[in-house]
């Protein structure tokens, strides 16, 4: 039997990691890694929807923006493990609560 | 088939920049601590030749080049010029406070500079690609600066809520942006304007798009409900820091909205108009009364920029060329009198002492009456009372919206920076009319000096004439649309 993988279904899966991403933010109290790992999550849901449309449009033009997409979330993945490695030497504690210094 | 070389005219202040910025980068390595200067000396140069090179090149015809993915034109020059005047005052303020605190070296420079480039990249940017990249060449820079004072646990944990709410925004755009090129088809902002009005397409995803581009948008500018990271950031962050990520990237932010809301996104105008009124309110509200409770300066001046953002955007709901000129200017006016506040912040702070309590303000007048008069004149400018820049900034947003017919947005926001001139003039009492808490003498250096008086005249004088600068932000929107 075949299945036919139309574009409605990789643009829900999209949907479906990106707000798993969005809720990881807000949701998680625990780990400021899992933050990281949410972030990543969304922008790789971004680079499905690109694809995904650029494959359904014949246009190569989007595929050229995964390329950038996942260039920059490297390097910005690169400055956010340095901000944690940073913010774990000063409050030797990586939990989202601890971080309440500022408030108000 | 041949390879043509593009254009490069358009793009020489960037490339230019680009150069120098290795050139600091490298010369920077053979430097003593105590040569730091040539560093600094080096970066307002590499300022000065962008800003000749911008200059020389001025002219009100729209260039595109690199196949139409970037743009040159009277507003990108314009808000570019001013964008290197507010870099090189953010670094002469700064000079003395990252001095005393061991932030004076080759990274903060070069960083600086690598956002202006950002900033520049996003002014010019027509095409998703380079909106994209610029905005991260700003954020990237922005991030790492905020970390720059590695011992602070404050400013690593600003740095951390700024990465993480940045990349949520970055997050939303590009979903965004996902979403309108699924719809379109096109890369290209003025290709989506004309996609959209020629191709039958489907509105709900259109909308779906210019949702998520508003709300990343709106994270941003830190207009509310997107404001959240915005206090803290401006607390935590060293002073220096905080009077960059004030300033300059709200330009950047204003030029980004225009090209994409109205250059790609104006066919949908009567879409976002709508969500922007919800953002504006909400930020001119949140803004205006949440700085009243505010005991530190650099948060309320958080809450402050809130506000000043929520006007910006009451100057794009009037969708017409009078309120897209007015909202610059109100920008132009904005950065002035930020760069002029936080610069006193950061002239009173000195070694092991930071001016940011309010109270760290009572008495100013008898200390230093100078610092104290260009003080109110700043006050008075974002409270909005003649004759400051302020007072014709706000006078401007409020006709263009009330010429489209929103009387009752221009009542809200008058009564709620009613409410806000409050707090602005709390600091002038606590300035004039109370006894010092502490009596060291506030010892100004020679260039800040200068440059903080030319800053607090110039919002006097371009409140009194207007005209100049308003007749450029008009002659600016009118060539580039």
């Amino acid at each position: 039997m075949k299945i036919l993988v139309s574009l409605s279904h990789y643009l829900i899966l999209a949907a479906i990691l990106f707000s798993i991403g969005v809720i990881g933010i807000f949701l998680n109290r625990k780990n400021v890694i899992i933050i990281l790992m949410s972030i990543e999550l969304m922008l790789l849901a971004v680079n499905i929807n690109f694809v995904a449309f650029s494959h359904f449009l014949q246009d190569t033009a989007g595929q050229i923006f995964v390329f950038f997409i996942l260039t920059v979330a490297a390097a910005e993945a690169a400055i956010g493990l340095a901000i944690l490695v940073v913010l774990f030497r000063n409050l030797r504690t990586i939990n989202v609560d601890d971080l309440s210094e500022l408030k108000g | 088939m041949a390879f043509l070389s593009p254009d490069f005219s358009p793009a020489y202040p960037e490339i230019f920049l680009l150069i120098m910025i290795c050139i600091i980068m490298l010369v920077d390595l053979f430097l003593d601590n105590d040569q730091r200067y040539f560093t600094f000396i080096l970066s307002l140069i590499s300022l000065a030749g962008c800003a000749v090179i911008t200059f020389v090149t001025l002219s009100s015809e729209v260039q595109y080049t690199f196949s139409g993915m970037f743009v040159d034109d009277l507003m990108s020059d314009s808000l570019k010029l001013m964008v290197y005047l507010t870099v090189a005052l953010v670094l002469i303020y700064s000079r003395n406070y990252i001095r005393v605190r061991g932030m004076f070296k080759g990274e903060f420079f070069s960083l600086s500079l690598f956002a202006t480039l950002g900033m520049m990249v996003m002014i010019s940017a027509s095409h998703f690609i380079v909106f994209y990249l610029g905005l991260e060449l700003l954020s990237l820079s922005l991030y790492a600066m905020v970390a720059l004072q590695r011992d602070s646990a404050l400013a690593t944990e600003a740095a951390m809520k700024f990465f993480v709410l940045g990349a949520l925004a970055s997050g939303f755009l590009l979903y965004g942006m996902s979403m309108i090129y699924g719809a379109t088809g096109e890369l290209h902002t003025s290709k989506i304007a004309e996609a959209i009005q020629t191709k039958t397409i489907d509105h709900q995803v259109l909308i779906i798009g210019l949702v998520f581009i508003v709300a990343g948008l709106a994270f941003k500018l830190s207009a509310a409900p997107f404001h959240m990271w915005a206090p803290d950031v401006y607390q935590g962050s060293p002073t220096a820091v905080t009077l960059f990520i004030g300033s300059a990237p709200k330009l950047a932010a204003f030029g980004f909205t225009i090209r994409l809301l109205v250059d790609g996104l104006g066919a949908l105008a009567a879409d976002w108009q709508g969500m922007l009124i919800i953002l504006a309110v909400a930020s001119m509200a949140i803004g205006n009364i949440v700085a009243i409770m505010q005991t530190n300066i650099k948060r309320m001046l958080a809450y402050s920029t809130i506000s000043h953002m929520g006007f910006v955007l009451l100057g794009f709901i009037a969708v017409d060329h009078n309120g897209y000129s007015s909202a610059m200017f109100y920008v132009i006016a904005y950065v002035l009198m930020t760069v002029g506040a936080f610069g006193i912040i950061m002239i009173l702070s000195r070694e092991g002492f930071e001016a940011e309590n309010l109270s760290d303000y009572k008495g100013l007048n008898q200390r230093n009456p100078w610092l104290a008069l260009i003080m109110m004149f700043l006050m008075l400018s974002m409270a909005g009372i003649p004759p400051m820049i302020g007072f014709y900034a706000k006078l401007s947003v409020l006709q263009a919206i009330v010429n489209t017919g929103f009387i009752w947005l221009a009542i809200t926001a008058v009564v709620l920076s009613l409410i806000g001139a409050f707090y602005y003039l709390r600091i002038i009492k606590l300035m004039y009319f109370e006894a010092p808490e502490h009596n060291a003498p506030v010892l100004p250096s020679f260039d800040a000096k200068i440059l903080i008086s030319i800053n607090g005249l110039a919002v006097l004088i371009t409140g009194i004439f207007p005209q100049a600068l308003m007749g450029l932000s008009l002659q600016a929107i009118q060539t580039s649309m």
